[in-house]
C-alpha cells in the first residue's frame, strides 16, 4: 500500500488550532499567575471545550472527503534542516488521529469540567489547569504530529505535563517521588524510541511517516524488528506495560482528575496509538508482533492479579487500566483486522474508565479522600449518581452484553483465538482468563465500595453526593460507556480502513465463535458472582494472612523489588562509589603529581594559602618567556 | 555595512569598558554596575547589527576579515575574521554578559571587596571571550587563549567562596599545562607550515606535513581543548572552579570559556590535522561517551548544588565532543548549536542555582528542601532551566542533542546508543535535585531565613526571562541558528574528507541487520 497524504485545504488548513488553543491558555494561566486565579479554570475548561469543537468540525470535514484522499497533512515551518535531515514541524490529520481528538478533548472537556469542582478548594487551581491545559496540547501534538520526531516532541511533552501532575501536591514526598519515577521510568521508554527514530534516519533517510512507511518493505527482516523493538519499548514506557510498568499505579498520587485523564483516558494509550499509527512496520515482521502479543498477554494478566489484591480504590482502578491496555497490545500486536479492534477498546475504555476513576474521586470527595475501599461499604444510598454511574462503567469493563465493553473486548479475545499451533491457545486462554479475574477485582471493588455493610472511620459519618459540575461529567461518560461501544464497534473500523489497512476476511478461530461469545460472557459473570459472594458482607479491616500469590500481587508481584535490587540500590553504590573516586582517585592523581613536582604536599597548601597571586602572575610570566624563548630558537637569534 | 570593522571594535570595546570601570572609584559601585552594564549592552547592540550583516546564504565562509601587521618577523598578525562557529558563540557571548553581569548585581560584598574591579574583571572576560572567538590568527588565538585565565583567575580567586584560593590556582594550572602543549604545536605548525599563523594559509600548507608530526601537533592542540572543554579525565578541575566561583561567572565559565575548546577542536585540530582527526577519532569518542555517563553518575550523587551543575556540564560536553567526532553534518551541525544552547540553559541553570544560593547563603543541596512552597515562581524557573539541561523537546537543547545523537547514530552506532542512555540520567540528575530543594515537605531552618521567603525580585526576572524566551524560540524554530552553523559545519567536513552517509535504503536494496 502506497502512502500518500493529501494537503490540507479549506477548513482542515486549520488543524494547528487544536493544539495552539490550549497551549495558549496554559501560557496565559502560568504568565499571569495568581491575577487569574478567579476565572483561569473556565478558561482553561474553554480551551479544551473549543478544541472540541474544532476537532468535530474538522472531523466532519475529513468524513466528507473521499476515502482514498482522507487526509490533510499540513507543514507549518522547517523544524530541523541538516544535510540530508529535513524534519518538518508539521501535522497530520487523518482518521486515526481524528478519533484519538475526539477521544482527547471530548473526554478531556468532561474531566476539565469535573476539575472545576473538584478542585474546588485547592488553593492550586489555576495552576492544575495550566498543566493540564498543556498535558492536552503535548497529547494533540503528539497524535497529530506528521513524523516521528514530532511524535517524539508530544510524548516527551504528555511526559512532562504527567510529571507536573502527579507531583502537583509536590510538599508530599511520596507525590514528588511519584512524579520522578514516572518522569525516569518513561525516559528509559523514549530513549527507545529515539534510537528507533536514529535507525530510522539512518536506514530510510527520513522520519516523515509516510516516507518511512513506504520504505519498510525494503528493509531487511533484522532491521524491522529492531526499529519495532525500539518503538515498542517506548511503547511499553509510555503505557505502562511490562516490564516498564512500574510507574503507573504510583502515579495515582495525583490529583484524581489527572488519574482519569492522563493515566487511564488517553496518554496511557498513546504506546497503542504509536504502534497502530506504525502498523506498516509491526505488520512487516512475524516475531516483533508476537512480541507485542506477549507483552499484552503477560500485562493483562499481571494487571487483573495485582489489581484483585489491592485495597486503595485508585490503585485497583490503575493496575486494571494496565491491564485493559494489555488488551490494547494484544490487539494491535495481532495485528490485520485487530488492530481496529484495539482503537475501538481503547475509545471505549476512555470512556468507562474516565468514568470509573472520577466515580471514585467522587466518593472520595464525599469520603473525606479515603481511598481504602476496606473504609468504604453501602454507599450506593448515600451517593446515587455516583453508584448508579461507577455502575455502567463496572458491567462495561466486564463486557457485560450491550455496555460498551462487551463490543470492544470480546473481539479482540475471538481474535487472539485465531490461528494455529499452540499460540491461539495460549494468547487466546490469557485473554479469557483475563476477562474472568477482570469480572472478580471489578466486583470486589464495586461491592466493597458501595453495597454490604459500611466500614466508615470515625471522621467520615456523612458520606455526600458531589455537587452537579461533578455528576454532570459524570452521567455523560456513563452514557458513553453504555452506548460508545457498540456504536463504534459497528463503525470505526470502516473509518480507520484508509490507515491501519482493509480487515481481510475473518480468519478461523480454534473455537468456534458462539462458543466464544458465550465463553466471553459467562467467564467473566463466573467471576463476577464470585467476588460478590466472598464480598457482599464487607471484609476485614485489615490485611488478611494470605497464600504465596496473594502476598505476591499485595507485593506487584515482586516488580518493585527487582527493580530496586537490581537498578535503584546498585545505582545508588555506583554514583557513591564514583563520587569517591572521582575526589580521591582522579583528583587525587593530579595533586599527588603537582605536590610531588612541587616538593611535597606542603608546598601544595602553601599554593593555596599563601602567595598565589604572584605564583600565578609568574607562571603566566614565564609561560611568556617560554613562548619568547621558543620562537627566538625558531628565528635563529639565539643560535 | 559589511566594511565595517566589527570584529577588532567588539574585541576592543570591552577592553575600553573594563579600564573605565576600574578608573571609577570604589565607593561609587552602583555607577560602576550601572557603566558596566550599559557598556555590556553597548557590545550586544554591536553584535546584532554584525548579526544582521552576516551574509546567510552564498556567503563566504569567513567573514568580517581584517588584517593589521603585529610582529612581522614572525608574520604574526592582528588577524580577525569569523565563520558561522565563531559567529553564533560571539552571539552567545554577547547576550550572557549583560545578562550575568546583571545577574551579578549583589554578588560582591563590598566590605571586603570592590564592586568596581569585579565588574571590570568581568568586561576584561569579555574581551578575551570575543578575541580568543574572533581571532584567524594561531599565535593571536593563543595569546587570548592564555590570557583569558587572568580575569577568570582573580574572579574566582578575590571574589569567589569556599575553596576559593584552591579552585583559582587549579584552574589556573591546568590550563596553564594545556595551554603549554598548545604553545609547542603552535610553533611546530609555523615552523612547518611556511612560518604563518594566518588560519587560512596554514590550512593549505597543513596536507604537505608528514602523518606522523601531524598527530603530535594535532595531540598538542586536543589536550589543551580538551582539559579546557574539559573531557573525561581531564575534567577535575571544573567541579572545583565552578563550585567556587560567583554563580554568574560560573555561568560564563561553563556557558562561555569551556566552548572555546570545543571551538578549537573544531577550528584548529580538525580543518589542520584531517588525517590525525580520523586516526584519534576513536579515542576522542570513547573519552566523550565515558563522560557522558560518568560526569552525569556523578552529577546524580552531588550534594552541592554548584558542582553538580558543573558535572552536568561535564557530561553535555561529552555530547558535544561525540557530535564533533562523528564527522557527520547532523553531528558537527548538532555540536555547534549544542555549544550555544548549553551556554544559555547551563548558564541559566548557575545564574538560577546562584539566586538560590544567595538567598540561603549556602550551596549544599542538603541544606534546602520544599524551597517551591516559599518561592514557588523561582522555583519554576529552576525547574524551567533544569528541563532545558535534560533537553526536552520545546527547549532548544532537544535540537541540538537530537542533531549530535542522530547524526553520531549514522556513523557509530554503538557510540551513540550508549550516549543516549546519558538522556535518562540527565533527567535523574535534574528531577532528583528539583526534588531535593523545592519538593517534599519544607526544611525548617529554611523558615528562619527571611531571604528564603522572598520570591523572584524584578531584576531577576528581568535577567531570566531573555533566556527562557530565547531557549523556548529556539527550541520551536533553530533554523536562524542552523542557516549560519551549516555552511561552516559543511566546509570543517570538507576539511576533514568526511561525507554524510548515505541511507541504507538508497545505497541498494536490502541492506541493515
Amino acid at each position: 500500500m502506497e502512502h500518500t497524504f493529501a494537503p490540507a485545504t479549506g477548513v482542515l488548513s486549520n488543524i494547528w488550532l487544536l493544539v495552539a488553543i490550549p497551549l495558549a491558555s496554559a501560557t496565559i494561566l502560568l504568565l499571569l499567575g495568581k491575577r487569574a486565579d478567579r476565572w483561569g479554570h473556565w478558561l482553561g475548561v474553554a480551551s479544551v471545550a473549543a478544541s472540541f469543537v474544532l476537532g468535530l468540525i474538522f472531523f466532519l470535514n475529513l468524513s466528507g472527503l473521499d476515502a482514498a484522499k482522507r487526509s490533510a497533512e499540513l507543514s507549518l515551518w522547517d523544524f530541523i534542516v541538516v544535510g540530508d535531515l529535513k524534519v518538518d514541524f508539521g501535522l497530520l490529520f487523518d482518521p486515526l488521529a481524528g478519533v484519538f481528538v475526539l477521544l482527547i478533548t471530548g473526554v478531556g472537556s468532561l474531566i476539565h469540567l469535573y476539575a472545576v469542582g473538584y478542585m474546588e478548594h485547592d488553593p492550586g487551581r489555576r495552576k492544575f489547569f495550566a498543566y493540564f491545559n498543556l498535558f492536552v496540547s503535548a497529547m494533540l501534538l503528539l497524535v497529530l504530529g506528521n513524523n516521528y520526531v514530532m511524535l517524539y516532541f508530544g510524548w516527551e511533552g504528555v511526559g512532562l505535563a504527567s510529571y507536573l501532575l502527579i507531583s502537583f501536591w509536590y510538599t508530599r514526598p511520596s507525590a514528588a517521588t511519584a512524579g520522578k519515577k514516572a518522569f525516569l521510568m518513561n525516559r528509559v521508554g523514549d530513549a527507545g524510541l529515539a534510537i528507533g527514530i536514529f535507525l530510522m534516519f539512518t536506514e530510510l533517510g527520513t522520519t516523515q511517516y509516510d516516507g518511512v512507511f513506504n520504505g519498510v518493505d525494503k528493509l531487511a527482516a533484522g532491521t524491522v524488528l529492531a526499529m519495532g523493538i525500539l518503538l515498542l519499548l517506548g511503547a511499553c514506557g509510555k503505557s505502562g506495560q511490562f516490564p516498564l510498568q512500574a510507574w503507573l499505579p504510583d502515579a495515582m498520587e495525583g490529583p484524581t482528575p489527572v488519574s482519569a485523564l492522563i493515566h487511564a483516558a488517553t496518554m496511557v494509550t498513546a504506546g497503542v496509538y504509536l504502534i497502530a499509527r506504525s502498523n506498516p512496520i509491526f505488520s512487516a515482521n512475524e516475531t516483533l508482533q508476537l512480541i507485542v502479543v506477549s507483552i499484552g498477554a503477560v500485562t493483562l494478566l499481571m494487571g487483573c492479579l495485582i489489581g484483585a489484591a489491592k485495597d486503595d480504590i485508585k490503585r485497583v482502578l490503575a493496575w486494571s487500566t494496565v491491564s485493559q491496555i494489555g488488551y490494547m497490545f494484544l490487539g494491535v500486536g495481532l495485528g490485520g483486522g485487530a488492530y481496529a479492534l484495539a482503537i475501538v477498546h481503547l475509545l471505549a475504555h476512555g470512556f468507562f474508565k474516565a468514568n470509573m476513576f472520577l466515580g471514585a474521586g467522587s466518593v472520595m470527595h464525599g469520603m473525606h479522600d479515603q481511598v481504602d475501599i476496606r473504609r468504604f461499604g453501602g454507599l450506593s444510598k448515600h451517593m446515587k449518581i455516583t453508584w448508579l454511574t461507577f455502575g455502567t462503567g463496572w458491567l462495561a469493563i466486564i463486557g457485560i452484553p450491550p455496555l460498551s465493553g462487551f463490543f470492544s473486548k470480546e473481539p479482540i479475545i475471538a481474535a487472539a483465538f485465531e490461528g494455529e499451533g499452540w499460540q491461539p491457545w495460549v494468547f487466546g486462554g490469557a485473554a479469557l482468563l483475563g476477562a474472568g479475574l477482570t469480572g472478580f477485582y471489578m466486583t470486589r471493588l464495586f461491592v466493597l465500595t458501595f453495597h454490604g455493610p459500611a466500614r466508615w472511620t470515625e471522621d467520615n459519618k456523612h458520606p455526600h453526593e458531589s455537587p452537579a459540575i461533578m455528576t454532570i461529567p459524570l452521567i455523560l461518560l456513563a452514557i458513553g460507556s453504555v452506548a460508545a461501544g457498540g456504536l463504534m464497534a459497528s463503525t470505526v473500523p470502516d473509518w480507520l480502513t484508509p490507515v491501519l489497512g482493509e480487515h481481510g476476511e475473518e480468519h478461523a478461530t480454534v473455537l468456534p465463535h458462539v462458543v466464544l461469545q458465550i465463553l466471553g460472557i459467562v467467564i467473566p459473570v463466573i467471576g463476577a458472582g464470585l467476588a460478590w459472594a466472598l464480598f457482599r458482607n464487607g471484609t476485614a479491616l485489615e490485611p488478611e494472612p494470605a497464600g504465596v500469590l496473594v502476598t505476591a500481587a499485595r507485593r506487584n508481584l515482586y516488580t518493585d523489588a527487582f527493580n530496586e535490587a537490581v537498578f535503584e540500590r546498585p545505582g545508588v553504590y555506583l554514583t557513591r562509589a564514583l563520587v569517591f573516586l572521582d575526589n580521591k582517585g582522579i583528583d587525587g592523581v593530579v595533586n599527588g603529581i603537582a605536590a610531588g613536582i612541587g616538593g611535597g604536599s606542603g608546598r601544595l597548601r602553601r599554593l593555596q594559602t599563601g602567595f598565589v597571586r604572584s605564583y600565578a602572575l609568574s607562571m603566566l610570566t614565564g609561560a611568556m618567556l617560554v613562548v619568547g624563548a621558543f620562537l627566538a630558537i625558531q628565528l635563529g637569534w639565539l643560535a | 555595512m559589511k566594511d565595517f570593522p566589527f570584529l577588532s571594535v567588539l574585541t576592543l570595546l570591552p577592553l575600553v569598558g573594563a579600564l573605565v570601570v576600574a578608573f571609577i572609584p570604589r565607593t561609587k559601585a552602583g555607577l560602576a554596575k550601572t557603566v558596566a552594564l550599559g557598556w555590556s549592552v553597548l557590545v550586544l547592540a554591536l553584535s546584532v547589527v554584525m548579526w544582521l550583516a552576516w551574509t546567510v546564504d552564498g556567503g563566504e565562509r569567513f567573514q568580517f576579515r581584517e588584517s593589521y601587521t603585529w610582529i612581522p618577523a614572525w608574520g604574526a598578525n592582528f588577524t580577525f575574521a569569523a565563520d558561522g562557529i565563531a559567529l553564533v558563540m560571539l552571539m552567545l557571548i554577547a547576550v550572557l554578559f549583560p545578562v550575568v553581569i546583571l545577574a551579578s548585581w549583589n554578588d560582591v560584598d563590598q566590605s571586603t571587596r570592590s564592586a568596581p574591579a569585579y565588574f571590570a574583571l568581568l568586561l576584561s572576560f569579555e574581551f578575551t571571550m570575543i578575541g580568543v572567538f574572533a581571532a584567524a590568527d594561531i599565535f593571536l588565538f593563543y595569546v587570548f587563549f592564555e590570557i583569558m585565565l587572568i580575569p577568570m583567575y582573580f574572579i574566582i580567586g578575590s571574589f569567589g567562596s569556599g575553596q576559593k584560593q584552591y579552585a583559582a590556582v587549579k584552574f589556573f594550572l591546568y590550563s596553564l599545562v594545556g595551554g603549554l602543549f598548545m604553545l609547542a604545536s603552535v610553533i611546530g605548525l609555523w615552523v612547518l607550515g611556511g612560518h604563518t599563523f594566518d588560519f587560512t594559509k596554514l590550512a593549505e600548507s597543513t596536507a604537505s606535513i608528514d602523518q606522523n608530526t601531524a598527530r603530535w601537533l594535532f595531540l598538542g592542540f586536543f589536550v589543551a581543548f580538551a582539559i579546557k572543554a574539559p573531557f573525561f579525565p581531564f575534567h577535575t578541575w571544573l567541579p572545583d572552579s565552578g563550585g567556587a566561583a560567583p554563580a554568574g561567572a560560573a555561568a560564563l565559565l561553563v556557558g562561555v570559556m569551556d566552548k572555546v575548546g570545543t571551538f578549537g577542536i573544531l577550528r584548529y585540530c580538525l580543518s589542520l590535522f584531517p588525517e590525525a582527526s580520523h586516526w584519534f577519532a576513536p579515542a576522542a569518542m570513547v573519552l566523550a561517551v565515558i563522560g557522558i555517563i560518568y560526569a552525569a553518575l556523578l552529577a546524580v550523587g552531588q550534594n552541592d548544588l554548584k558542582r553538580l551543575v558543573s558535572y552536568t556540564s561535564i557530561a553535555h560536553f561529552g555530547f558535544i565532543g561525540i557530535g564533533i567526532f562523528a564527522f557527520t553534518t547532523q553531528a558537527g551541525t548538532g555540536a555547534v548549536l549544542y555549544m550555544v544552547n548549553h551556554g544559555l540553559a547551563t548558564g541559566l541553570l548557575f545564574i538560577v542555582v546562584g539566586m538560590f544560593v544567595a538567598r540561603r547563603g549556602s550551596s549544599l543541596v542538603s541544606d534546602f528542601g520544599g524551597a517551591g512552597k516559599l518561592m514557588p515562581v523561582l522555583a519554576g524557573v529552576l525547574f524551567f532551566a533544569g528541563l532545558a539541561s535534560l533537553a526536552l523537546p520545546g527547549t532548544a537543547p532537544f535540537v541540538s542533542e537530537f542533531l549530535v545523537l542522530i547524526g553520531t547514530f549514522s556513523t557509530n552506532k554503538g557510540y551513540a546508543v550508549v550516549a543516549t542512555l546519558g538522556i535518562v540520567l540527565a533527567a535523574a540528575y535534574v528531577l532528583w535535585m528539583i526534588q531535593r530543594t523545592t519538593q517534599g515537605t519544607l526544611n525548617p531552618a529554611l523558615t528562619e531565613v527571611p531571604a528564603m521567603s522572598k520570591d523572584i525580585t524584578l531584576r531577576e526576572k528581568v535577567v531570566v526571562a531573555p533566556l527562557i524566551v530565547l531557549l523556548l524560540v529556539l527550541g520551536f524554530y533553530p533554523k536562524p541558528i542552523t542557516d549560519v552553523i551549516n555552511p561552516a559545519v559543511q566546509a570543517t567536513m570538507q576539511d576533514v574528507g568526511a561525507k554524510d552517509p548515505v541511507p541504507n535504503v538508497e545505497a541498494g536494496g536490502k541492506v541493515g541487520g
